[in-house]
């Protein structure tokens, strides 16, 4: 397939208003008032500073965005088989209908009996995901994964300080986990404490057991885990962290590969954080807004933060009356776009949810096998064991053989259309690819990937230098980092550019 | 259970996959899943079966329904309002390079949604008046809690002041994030007649553990902080940092807070082309003035311009990327991955669209259909500002005689129109006491028609 992307050299917005003088016109109704008003602002607050806002018409506005919206990629583009990242197609029928003026125009502050509908919507996605996770109660408050990690590492801290148990100031976190696990800890006031992988790519149990102590809060673990693989010692896992009176926590970021096949609860985990956005369709927006949940054991629903929303048999409530609740994690209630786009998805498909378990996990480990047979690519940890959501492969020896690296061969596949997997992640694997192409990737699509990783492993062996200059389809050529991030060129804003742009000439 | 959302679903081409990999089952691949935790019955999710799209449509519809619009447009205020979403920031996100695109790890491939929102950062950082803005956190309210962490970590102190007519939500969201860092969250004082932070009491509450004051204008009462550029000088006094909370729609007529010296700018994109969407999504404003000290202290995304190796072809990549969890994992700035980009494209789009005119025109819309309300408040008799004196700005706090704002609140409820939030629900002793916000949104006819019912409801017509 023939890829060449959008190159429109699209000037920065600020360089676009050199000669219009236009604006969205704003109605001048209230002009009198406003000009008494105005005269009572003190002199000090009154705007003096220059507001560099482009004065644009709206064609040039349109025009310009939809350029740039050409030179950039999404999966309804293509695939993008980022690992950890669950970049499924999403169904437009989520988009269509979470756009509705009945969720959009909707103020938080409205009075309950007014939004009966979206309160509905948020109490039953409480009770799916409960059935999901296996857990009792769930809290739609946090506004990503991240932030529900944070609200998972506050409960543990909260729960163990409520037992008078203050030396409980360790996490336990895996070296392959997300990043995010022992940020959200550190966050929550913990020490962090690694363990490593063993050579089956599933927690090393010995060092666990070696690190484990009366200080021990709690476990924050993903299963499958970074590498796709499952802990199959789960259920010894978490009744060595309870028998230390500490808690389970599952990173629900790899959710898609079990879903109605393994639950979290039912592993011995006490409390799950979800991405909606990665496992229940919502699109991912370029890096935002998500939606997270957390969702917990009976014992642990007073810690969660408030309001839930509860149901007395007539109308649906927000409820504040959790005796311990670890407090407001965010405004209002949550995103509740992305919410409402899950509840559509996992409306529409009901038990059918064990499907993408199985048909991604299927998809996973059919690539995995066409891959692990290419010359220069390797495939540590877990010798002989299926993958579930994603794999993470090593270009340790084509860098060798070669010299072409994980990032080259990532360009590379930019060139040919597809967005590249996600690299040098987890930290335990190196040169990696971290592949996870979904349940929503056709047999097609999934050959395509591996004809392009074939390609440009022989193109490596043959003509390295090929592979190392590309990208050559995309947009731009490859991009200068270290200028980039170099103190003296940083440019966070137009105004740097335009700064540094003075100085060269 | 094949699903034409999932492609590969259909039993032939199941089996065709099963082949490479020698199996006949796909249970074959989760034969490392220990039996006694295999989940074995289905899944009790949804409505018993996969709908059609037909069916999940008048499913959602009969459940949305149930919702109730007012068909003025609200004047619910606290901290978001009802504002106009221009029909081009709906087409430009409805773009799928756009809002299908995942985060640009691979900058080559994402070059327009990088430069958008490197252009979304030099708007914010012009419109705030500071060096550098974030690619957006999550909304406002962590937006600020992140604020007050950074502001600990620069200064090495825990002590923040926060104005106790901030809005509430937002305190207790920093108490939260605030708790595992250890910071004290201390209220200043609010003065009862102007409605504006306590000046006094701040001097009194200053001192050198003080890292931080946070101070937020229009704040949750509406009122303008008419001495902003002094609470500013008194925090520097004290080798605290000046973090200011602002409305951005208010900033085409007030002084950026930056210029007024803040050294920490937060706020919240909603009505910049962002709905209220039942309170979120939208996208938190987070940006700096120093850029020694806190850029790399601050949490979050950034984007920046460069070139292209070997050539001066110019280019956008997510910058300093070192600060970042996935890199600095526990001695991160923040855990933050996931932010708000789409809404911050939004909010580009929506400036773009509007112009330095037209964001000064909007500020004055507002203010005027502010001024208007306050002017109609202080002529009757059922009500008053709940600070006659003082300036405000899109939100006003009002006082009605003798009666529970609950009860005013359902009473014009029933009659079409929408107030709120009854102050009571954060502050006990304002019983009688609401919210009520005006935007580009209310036409004369339509403030006319809140204080006409207002008027009837409150004399018990």
């Amino acid at each position: 397939m023939l890829f060449r992307q959008a190159k429109w050299e699209e000037p920065i917005v600020f360089e676009l208003s050199s000669f219009s003088k236009q604006t969205l016109l704003i109605d001048e109704e209230f002009a009198n008032e406003a000009s008494e008003a105005l005269k009572r602002i003190p002199e000090s607050l009154v705007r003096s500073s220059e507001l560099k806002i482009p004065n644009l018409s709206e064609v040039e506005v349109v025009r310009h965005y939809n350029r740039l919206s050409q030179m950039s990629y999404g999966v309804d583009v293509g695939p993008v088989p980022l690992g950890s990242c669950t970049m499924k197609y999403n169904p437009k029928i989520c988009e269509e209908l979470a756009s509705d003026p009945r969720v959009t125009e909707l103020h938080p502050y409205q009075d309950e009996e007014e939004a009966q509908g979206i309160l509905e919507i948020m109490y039953l996605m409480q009770r799916w995901l409960s059935e999901i996770t296996g857990m009792d109660e769930c809290s739609l408050q946090p506004p990503a994964g991240a932030a529900g990690e944070f609200v998972g590492a506050l409960i543990i801290r909260k729960y163990h300080h409520d037992r008078g148990l203050n030396n409980k100031n360790e996490m336990i976190v895996p070296e392959a986990a997300h990043g995010s696990n022992p940020a959200s800890s550190a966050m929550a006031g913990f020490k962090v404490v690694k363990i490593p992988t063993a050579p089956s790519g599933e927690t090393d149990i010995e060092a666990l057991k070696s690190v484990l102590s009366d200080n021990t809060a709690g476990l924050m673990l993903t299963n499958p885990n970074t590498l796709g693989i499952f802990e199959s010692g789960i259920v010894e896992i978490s009744d060595l962290i309870h028998e230390k009176s500490a808690l389970m926590y599952y990173d629900g970021a790899n959710l898609n590969g079990i879903l109605g096949i393994v639950r979290p609860g039912d592993m011995g985990f006490d409390i799950v954080h979800l991405n909606l956005h990665k496992t229940f369709a919502a699109p991912h927006g370029g890096g935002g807004p998500g939606a997270g949940a957390v969702c917990v054991r009976k014992e642990l629903i007073d810690y969660l933060p408030v309001p839930l929303v509860g149901f007395d048999g007539r109308s649906y409530k927000l409820r504040y009356d959790l005796s311990r609740t670890i407090g407001r994690v965010s405004w209002f209630y949550g995103n509740i776009v992305p919410i409402v786009k899950s509840f559509i998805y996992i409306a529409a498909l009901g038990p059918a949810l064990r499907e993408v378990a199985e048909v991604s996990v299927l998809n996973t480990n059919y690539l995995m096998s066409k891959l692990r047979r290419m010359r220069g690519i390797s495939l540590p940890y877990g010798e002989n064991r299926w993958r579930k959501h994603e794999f993470v492969v090593s270009f340790e020896n084509l860098l060798k053989e070669t010299g072409v690296s994980a990032e080259d061969v990532a360009k590379a596949l930019l060139d040919r259309g597809l967005h590249a997997p996600t690299i040098y992640f987890p930290l335990i694997v190196k040169e990696a690819h971290m592949i996870e192409v979904t349940e929503t990737e056709t047999k097609e699509n999934i050959d395509r990937l591996a004809k392009a990783y074939e390609e440009i492993i022989e193109l490596a062996y043959r003509d390295p230098q090929v592979v190392k200059s590309s990208p050559v389809n995309t947009s731009v050529k490859r991009l200068d980092v270290l200028v980039a991030n170099h103190p003296r060129t940083l440019a966070p804003t137009y105004e740097h550019l335009r700064r540094l742009k003075s100085q060269e000439v | 259970m094949p699903h034409n959302w999932i492609p590969n679903s259909s039993p032939d081409i199941k089996k065709e996959l099963m082949k490479e990999l020698g199996i006949s089952d796909v249970l074959e691949l989760f034969n490392d899943v220990p039996t006694e935790i295999i989940f074995n019955r289905d899944l009790s999710i949804g409505f018993g079966k996969p709908l059609t799209e037909y069916e999940v449509r008048r499913l959602f519809n009969e459940l949305i329904s149930k919702n109730r619009l007012s068909n003025v447009p609200s004047f619910i205020g606290g901290g978001v309002c009802q504002h106009y979403v221009p029909s081009v920031v709906k087409a430009i996100l409805s773009r799928p390079e756009f809002y299908t695109a995942y985060t640009p790890y691979q900058a080559e491939i994402a070059q327009g949604l990088l430069q958008a929102l490197f252009e979304y950062q030099s708007l914010i950082a012009n419109l705030y008046g500071v060096k550098v803005v974030n690619a957006s956190m999550y909304n406002g309210s962590t937006a600020s809690a992140e604020a007050v962490l950074m502001a600990a970590r620069v200064k090495k102190k825990k002590k923040i002041l926060v104005s106790g007519y901030a809005h509430p939500e937002i305190i207790e969201v920093m108490k939260s994030w605030g708790f595992g860092a250890g910071l004290d969250i201390v209220k200043v004082q609010v003065d009862l007649k102007s409605g504006e932070t306590d000046l006094s009491d701040l001097r009194s509450k200053l001192d050198k553990d003080t890292a931080a004051v946070f101070i937020q204008t229009p704040n949750f009462f509406g009122v303008v902080e008419s001495a902003l550029k002094e609470v500013i000088e008194e925090t520097h006094k004290f080798d605290a940092l000046s973090i200011v909370y602002s409305n951005p729609l208010s900033l085409g007529i007030f002084e950026s807070p930056g210029s007024l010296g803040a050294d920490i700018v937060v706020g919240d994109v909603q009505g910049l082309g962002v709905s209220l969407n039942y309170g979120g999504p939208s996208a938190g404003i987070l940006g700096i003035n120093d850029e020694k000290e806190l850029l790399r202290q601050l949490p979050g995304r950034l984007i920046g311009a460069t070139r292209t190796l070997g050539s001066d072809e110019l280019g956008f990549t997510m910058i300093l990327q070192t600060r970042e969890q996935h890199i600095k994992r526990e001695k991160a700035t923040s855990n933050i991955t996931t932010n708000s980009s789409l809404e911050a494209v939004g909010a580009a789009v929506y400036l773009t669209l509007l112009g330095s005119q037209g964001l000064k025109k909007l500020g004055e819309a507002i203010l005027g259909r502010t001024h208007y309300l306050v002017k109609r408040l202080l002529n009757t008799s059922v009500a008053e500002p709940l600070f006659p004196e003082s300036l405000y700005f899109r939100e006003v706090s009002i006082r009605f005689h003798g009666k529970k704002a609950s009860q005013v609140i359902k009473l014009l409820s029933s009659r079409g129109v929408s107030i709120g939030p009854a102050l009571s629900k954060f502050y006990e002793e304002l019983s009688e006491c609401s919210l009520a916000c005006v935007t580009e949104l209310h036409t004369r006819k339509d403030i006319d028609f809140l204080m006409t019912v207002l008027e009837e409801v409150l004399e018990g017509v």
